[in-house]
């Protein structure tokens, strides 16, 4: 069977904010690139971003970049790489006053600035009290950006493949990538697109979990892609659970809303954050207050009949400042909870939300793995941006807008350094023999098996499995009986049968190559989490306690070190230093976190 | 609420095998937990994985899972399945070309809204900060930035059924007018000529189903009814 290639300067898989970015410096240095997408562009998960996008701005009151990173590592727990820190946290302003020029409606300060909210962990002063740092668009800046960054494109005229999903990674004898291969959702066709440049920007994979504020799109397709190619993946235990998601629906309540003014409240209406973080509160660290939350419940004293989640309460705020501030999320109310938070408190409790680890990359958005004593040699080719990829700027906990502004600055940098190395490099590497078989032999397998798994089933006992064994807080032997049970699933992930044989629109063969992507994340997760043996941000397990030795249970001596899972390895895991050392400025040195 | 059984009448088509659509009756029992339309259509998935839709956020900011519920269009993740007079009777959006079961071809419906240049424009020099713009001016975009492109809007307008090549249709022109409100743009002689035409901007006749249908509660009518004023006064 001969498979149609389609040649392109530079392919990038992912429309979301990350790949949408990178576009942009493709388009505009007037490379003929194809940007793939499972959605149409502003359907991508970046839309559903509420809060804001941080940037040292100081438009309300004094700030510096340093403060920044400062706050970046800290929240990190020193897991961060701080050259890259330090490259996102100096091109912030940048970044988002580009996206202010290409139309984005960010909301405005009466001297018709950008308005910017205080945000969780972000703090003046090398981490002395709250700053107004988050740029914002009411609640909707994810829409705002994601249609903004969209627009330019149509202004730059990028090419784009809609619903069109990548299946798998082609790399040439050498390692170089060369390209993917999709299938065209309409028709069932693969295809392969041969590229100089390929850019993962497919974001995360947080539906491994069963209660995610993510989209049912987040599949993680780059990870399952490159994992598949005999790419490690980087810090897969550190998954946020985003204190705010709506008990129950899960659908995300962003931190803006303690931004503007927001309580956490037990079964005594008690401001509970107080005892946890007397100096930040309510605008403590992610991993800090849903780690005081899921406490909070653990000890009898959460809301509800079955005391089984927190209030957060804004009745105190002024209603206009509700309907002005934070309009998105009174209609998530009244949606998800069935409450009028102008009136009554919403009931919220930790989510999972966002993968920390990726696709392990530099601050220039190359793709670099170990490669003899070289831990981080570069992968000619291949680049990833978002939340697919590990910078690493976010260690092991994220702050709350350094999301938006990772996608921005990396998928930015990974745009320059493609363009920058396609000007440089040369023709096309030659396509390796059968470079679409892997592809090809996953689809007709799921289209031939009979007697195989159920996607649903398999899926659920997965996201089950996962919540169980690798919640906010963890356990030594539920994480060792996690690596057994999600190894007996990932047999079964791999014997999926669908019963929809059709060549139209097949989403029952679309979930079902999903689930294979995302059993490689949960695999990832569970066995690195498993293998490490300290609690460090989100990371938090029950045999690694606070002790006057390891405060908070962090072990800097052993386990101030990055994990590389190899699954094509036998499932072996390399470790790699953090790199300590700023581009620019001096280290921030180590510290005992608290906020 | 308590587990019950929800009755379905579903347009299914598959180009693949079936010479023409038809409408399934289905049924799907549900848990407690689940709310909305787009739970009791996962829990079908489940239960016949040939079942073809659009989903992703389930939260209503995507726009991927507009379909015409009962006769109205709506997005599936906002719509509370108990309030579905059974069965539920659900279709594809109307008005464009059906692919498979509940997925249309959303072709025509991009072609409009990329037809009224949905990108700022400001040919000044990028300034080394943001544009200002007073909260007041800033205030204008609200009712027009918020639109998800689910375009439950565009394939409920009879004018948009009769001239889907001709028409911008309301989603295109809430958008054109998103611009045009727009105090950092400076095309707006460009974006007026653009519409200056008995079909893309004059074909609305304010029968307001846009309105009605919009799961956002945005108003194109009256955006467009703006553009309309800007016409005028341009002419005059």
């Amino acid at each position: 069977m001969s498979i149609p290639v389609l040649k392109f300067d530079a392919v990038i898989v992912g429309a979301g904010g990350a790949g949408l970015r990178s576009a942009i410096q493709l388009s505009e240095a007037g490379l003929k690139t194809a940007v793939l997408s499972k959605v149409f562009p502003t359907r991508s998960h970046t839309v559903a971003a509420q809060g804001g996008v941080a940037a040292s701005l100081g438009n309300s009151e004094e700030d510096h970049w340093h403060w920044h990173m400062y706050d970046t590592i800290k929240g990190s727990d020193w897991l961060g790489d701080q050259d890259s820190i330090e490259y996102m946290c100096k091109a912030a302003n940048e970044v988002v006053v580009e996206l202010e020029h290409y139309g984005m409606p960010f909301d405005r300060t009466d001297n018709g600035k950008i308005y910017q909210r205080p945000f969780g962990g972000h703090m003046s002063n090398f981490g002395e009290k709250p700053v107004r740092r988050s740029c914002a668009a009411a609640d909707r800046t994810g829409h705002a950006m994601l249609h903004a960054l969209y627009q330019r494109n149509v202004k730059a005229n990028t090419q784009f493949f809609v619903e069109w999903m990548a299946l798998d990674l082609i790399r040439d004898a050498e390692g170089a990538v060369v390209g993917v291969t999709a299938m065209e959702m309409e028709t069932g066709q693969v295809v392969i697109f041969h590229s100089r440049a390929t850019i993962f920007a497919t974001g995360g994979a947080g539906r491994i979990f069963n209660s995610s504020t993510n989209a049912f799109i987040n599949t993680g397709d780059g990870l399952g892609m490159a994992a598949r190619a005999g790419i490690p993946l980087e810090d897969l235990e550190f998954w946020q659970f985003h204190p705010t998601g709506v008990a129950g629906a899960g659908v995300l309540i962003t931190e803006g809303v303690r931004g503007e003014g927001g309580i956490l409240r037990n079964s005594s209406k008690e401001r509970f954050m107080e005892r946890y973080a007397p100096n930040a509160k309510d605008l403590a660290s992610r991993d800090v207050v849903s780690r005081a939350m899921a406490t909070e419940i653990k000890e009898g004293r959460g809301c509800g009949v079955n005391k089984d989640y927190i209030l957060l309460d804004i009745t105190h705020l002024d209603p206009a400042t509700i309907m002005k501030r934070l309009p998105g999320i009174r209609e998530i109310g009244i949606q998800f909870a069935g409450v009028d938070c102008i009136k009554e408190p919403l009931p919220v409790v930790p989510t999972a939300h966002y993968q920390m680890g990726g696709i392990p990359t530099n601050y220039t958005g190359r793709v670099v793995v170990p490669k003899g004593d070289d831990l981080a040699s570069v992968v000619p080719g291949f680049y990833a941006a978002g939340e697919c990829g590990c910078a690493s700027v976010h260690g092991a906990n994220r702050l709350g807008t350094n999301s938006l502004l990772d996608l921005l600055v990396f998928g930015k940098s990974a745009g320059d350094s493609a363009v920058e190395d396609l000007k440089a490099g040369k023709a096309h590497r030659e396509l390796p023999q059968g470079a679409a078989e892997q592809s090809l032999a996953r689809i007709s397998a799921l289209d031939n098996r009979k007697g195989g798994a159920n996607v649903y089933e398999t899926g659920l006992a997965m996201r089950r499995c996962m919540q169980d064994h690798a919640g906010v807080f963890r356990f030594g032997d539920m994480l060792k009986k996690g690596v057994d049970k999600i190894l007996e699933i990932e047999k079964a992930a791999h014997e999926l049968e669908i019963k929809d044989k059709s060549m139209a629109w097949n989403t029952a063969r679309t979930e079902a190559l999903e689930l294979e992507n995302l059993i490689e994340v949960a695999k990832a997760t569970m066995i690195s989490a498993e293998a490490r043996k300290e609690s460090r941000g989100a990371h938090v397990r029950d045999d690694a306690p606070d002790t006057p030795e390891f405060p908070n249970g962090r072990n800097d001596k052993e386990w101030l070190k990055h994990t590389l899972f190899f699954p094509q390895e036998g499932n072996k895991i390399v470790y790699k230093p953090v790199n300590m050392k700023p581009l620019s400025v001096e280290t921030i040195e180590l510290k005992t976190r608290s906020y | 609420m308590s587990k019950r059984t929800i009755q379905f009448s579903i347009y299914r088509y598959d180009p693949d095998k079936d010479d023409a659509p038809y409408m399934q009756d289905i049924s799907v029992e549900l848990e407690p937990t689940d709310r909305k339309l787009l739970d009791a259509l996962t829990k079908l998935k489940a239960k016949d994985d040939t079942i073809a839709y659009r989903r992703s956020c389930r939260e209503g900011v995507c726009g991927s899972d507009a379909m015409n519920i009962n006769g109205k269009n709506g997005l599936a993740c906002l719509t509370d399945i108990d309030g579905l007079k059974q069965p539920v009777v659900l279709r594809p959006l109307p008005g464009l070309p059906v692919i498979r079961d509940l997925i249309v071809d959303m072709t025509q419906f991009f072609k409009q809204y990329h037809s009224i240049k949905p990108y700022l424009v400001n040919n000044d020099p990028a300034p080394e900060r943001e544009r200002l713009q007073s909260p007041e001016d800033r205030e204008e975009l609200n009712g027009l930035y918020e639109c998800i492109l689910c375009a439950c809007c565009s394939t409920s307008c009879p004018s948009f059924w009769w001239n889907p090549d001709k028409f911008v249709g309301p989603a295109g022109l809430l958008a054109a007018y998103r611009f045009l409100a727009d105090t950092r743009d400076q095309a707006t002689n460009e974006r007026l000529d653009n519409l200056e035409d008995p079909y893309r901007l004059f074909r609305c006749h304010t029968i307001m189903n846009c309105v009605d249908v919009c799961p956002k509660g945005l108003n194109p009518t009256q955006a467009i009814g703006k553009i309309k004023d800007m016409m005028v006064r341009r002419a005059v």
